[in-house]
């Protein structure tokens, strides 16, 4: 009988197990100094990569040497963003359910990710997304009938039907298109950067992937160019622990935290608290502020968790406990900040209850007016003729051709 | 009027377009100090200086996925793949995001990068620095795909290339580098400089992207060939005194002149296709298929397909392997033989 001495990596916790999230160490706010953005590597690499930045502590209060001091306004703002991401998260997932569109992807308990970036940089800088960062949209302020437009796939979708629900994409708000194929979007914001460095403007280039799919090759492409050329980019890893059914020990997780690739490329990696706005928030002006001074790209490692499914073609509750995420750590990152302003006297429940209401009426609003540009069984449609536009800028003959035989087929009917 | 190689034309068609537009850079492994090991970017970056004539880590995959974001922002790169061989790291960012970020977003992103890749054989290369993937690329729908066959084409394609706002995938056939090779091995080879196609232009010129030349105008039999194959092409009629061959410079792959290859194919009514990849659903495929679709009725004989074998290229029988001008006369008696 031949026995495998092969490690195969096991999460904390399968679905009749009781969660386990033991090996997520979580450190006091005050634990992680926050270096003056000229620092070399070599003075901070262990520091920033190790540990973990944190702002927000267990009693809601905002401490340590990150805090940003954001005022009043900007955690108003915060709030309705994260609280508006969430909501729209909910009703498209019910129009899923539904059958009005044919899939969706939330990014419940990872908000605080997207929100706390965009609003931490500038609109110019350019944004290159995966298919979790809904809220860089709305945090840059774009209408959610556009991004319900493009999951019905109906006459007024920006992808004129070529892409699945929530591969979003804004030129005039300066994010990029999301691909299927994962963490392509990573090399292409280090180019992107690298550009505006050989343009001399001051722009910077953001992206974002998930733990799981920092095993592909591009994430080594786009470390290693950045590095090259101390490209401005932020890279972004969204650690949520699961990627479909694989825990982040599948992509190396189990040896050493993500952030720690950094420092091999010669490139800070900062481990921060993914659910703490406010973290995110700093450690994002930091990596921005280096960047935009020439002092190269930042890998930041955002530790959260992925309350919902993969997407709406996935039950995960045939691989991990249901309730595990009442057990994770860091808890629910709007809740965190909700409890933080509540406690800072800058918010009320009764606003609360106000701009919950609030949010709530807007993405109804807002999916009245999207289905009334169609959806996928009522018109108005997209034009057919459509499908054949794009592939090149100037339709070659072949395409021309292609088209009339489809035009033909309708002419028989 | 200089007299120019292939190597030569490419590098002064770069040179032309970094001179015209600002946001032209060429990037890719030994582009730069070195000027690349085929020396296709030879003083360039003397030129032009080494924020425009970049080096790059040895990483195909990082090259065209970092090429689309600078295009995405503005600039048009000429990447440098520096064997065709070496291009499929660099696959999953052609085909899945080259090729499709303009249709993907509506037309409202897209990547005008050109992709230059040395390709073919017969240069004692091996299965690693002698292959020619036209054919995967031709497949993919998005890509704009260009062999030339001589100086003068080099340039003036490349240029058009730099120029187009679609992705280009330019195949340099290295065999023909340096003169225009006919396939027989061991004779002396021929320089450029005693071939029409070697007189290039210094300045700027275009030749259009889709459009198919007649090299040879001939009535019996119509050759369907780009690259290397229209030298060896030329050498195989040659040896024929009593067939009339046709030959056709495909060119530019995609989009394909489709019109030309109709227009010569109802004169002659026979058809030979060749080319240096291997044969099965190689672009010979497409070739014969367009003939059928197009000229049947024209069409006195069975289209013949002269290929590489459908083995990997290999280093000891390169010119077993090689569809050199004995096989392809072999197959123009074979259609003529046909009545």
């Amino acid at each position: 009988m031949r026995k495998s001495r092969l490690h195969i990596p096991h999460p904390p916790a399968r679905p009749s197990d009781k969660p386990d999230f033991s090996y997520v160490h979580v450190p006091p706010v005050d634990e992680v100094p926050r270096p003056d953005v000229n620092t070399p590597l070599r003075k901070i690499e262990r520091s920033l990569a190790f540990s973990m930045v944190r702002v927000l502590d267990e009693q809601h209060s905002a401490g340590g040497a990150w805090n940003p001091h954001l005022d009043a306004h900007d955690l108003q703002v915060a709030l309705r963003h994260m609280l508006l991401t969430r909501a729209l998260d909910e009703r498209m997932l019910r129009m899923q359910r539904q059958g009005k569109i044919s899939f969706y992807m939330q990014c419940t308990g990872e908000e605080a990710v997207s929100i706390a970036q965009a609003m931490a940089l500038q609109p110019t800088d350019m944004l290159f997304p995966h298919y979790r960062n809904q809220g860089l949209h709305i945090a840059r302020g774009r209408n959610l009938v556009d991004l319900m437009c493009q999951c019905l796939s109906n006459s007024k979708d920006m992808c004129k039907g070529r892409q699945m629900p929530i591969m979003y994409h804004w030129a005039r708000g300066n994010i990029f298109s999301i691909s299927g194929n994962l963490t392509t979007q990573y090399p292409q914001a280090v180019g992107w950067a690298i550009a505006a460095a050989i343009k001399g403007d001051d722009t910077i280039a953001a992206s974002w992937i998930g733990e799981g799919s920092s095993a592909e090759a591009d994430f080594h492409h786009a470390m290693t160019f950045a590095s090259v050329y101390q490209a401005p980019v932020i890279l972004n890893l969204v650690n949520n622990q699961w990627a479909i059914s694989t825990f982040q020990g599948f992509a190396g997780g189990e040896q050493r935290p993500f952030s720690a690739r950094g420092p091999g490329y010669g490139i800070p990696g900062i481990r921060v608290d993914g659910n703490d706005f406010l973290a995110v928030y700093a450690v994002t002006r930091w990596a921005a502020e280096r960047a935009r001074r020439g002092n190269g790209p930042t890998l930041i490692e955002h530790v959260t968790y992925r309350r919902a499914a993969h997407s709406t073609s996935d039950d995960p509750s045939r691989y991990r406990p249901a309730d595990e995420w009442q057990a994770w750590p860091l808890g629910d990152p709007v809740d965190r900040l909700l409890q933080h302003m509540l406690k800072e006297g800058c918010w009320s429940g009764d606003q609360h209850e106000q701009l919950l209401q609030e949010v709530q009426q807007h993405v109804t609003d807002c999916w009245d007016e999207a289905i009334s540009y169609g959806t996928m069984t009522e018109g108005p449609f997209l034009d057919r003729n459509e499908l054949f536009e794009d592939v090149f800028k100037d339709m070659p003959n072949h395409l021309i051709a292609q088209r009339e035989q489809l035009r033909a087929l309708d002419e028989d009917d | 009027m200089a007299q120019m190689n292939m190597i030569q034309a490419v590098n002064s068609a770069m040179d032309v377009m970094l001179g015209r537009d600002p946001n032209v850079v060429v990037f890719g492994q030994d582009v730069g100090y070195f000027g690349g090991v085929f020396r296709c970017t030879d003083g360039l970056q003397r030129k032009y200086g080494e924020h425009r004539i970049i080096d790059t880590p040895i990483s195909e995959g990082g090259i065209v996925g970092t090429a689309i974001g600078m295009g995405v922002n503005g600039l048009r790169p000429v990447a440098e793949i520096q064997f065709a061989d070496y291009i499929y790291p660099g696959v999953d960012q052609i085909i899945s995001e080259l090729a499709r970020l303009r249709y993907r977003t509506a037309g409202d992103f897209a990547a005008p990068v050109t992709i230059r890749t040395p390709c073919g054989g017969g240069i004692r290369g091996g299965q690693t620095h002698s292959q020619s993937p036209e054919g995967i690329f031709t497949h993919v729908c998005g890509l704009k795909v260009i062999m030339p066959s001589n100086p003068y084409d080099a340039k003036g394609l490349l240029i058009s290339a730099i120029e187009d706002d679609d992705p280009v995938i330019f195949f340099e056939p290295k065999r023909i580098y340096n003169g225009p090779f006919d396939g027989y091995p061991d004779r002396p080879a021929v320089p450029w400089t005693d071939h029409p196609m070697g007189d290039v232009p210094e300045d700027y010129y275009t030749v259009p992207i889709g459009r198919a030349e007649v090299v040879k105008p001939g009535a019996e039999v119509t050759v369907l060939c780009y690259g290397t194959m229209v030298h060896v092409a030329a050498a195989a009629a040659a040896t024929l005194a009593d067939v009339d061959a046709e030959i056709i410079d495909i060119r530019t792959m995609v989009p394909l002149d489709v019109d030309a290859i109709k227009s010569s194919v109802a004169k002659t009514g026979r058809c030979v296709v060749t080319h240096e990849a291997t044969r099965f659903s190689g672009f010979g495929a497409e070739l014969a298929a367009t003939v059928a679709e197009e000229c049947f009725f024209d069409l006195e004989a069975p289209v013949q397909r002269v290929c590489g074998w459908d083995t990997p290229y290999p280093h000891a029988f390169e010119w077993e392997y090689f569809p050199g001008p004995k096989r392809l006369a072999a197959a123009l008696e074979h259609v003529m033989d046909v009545s």
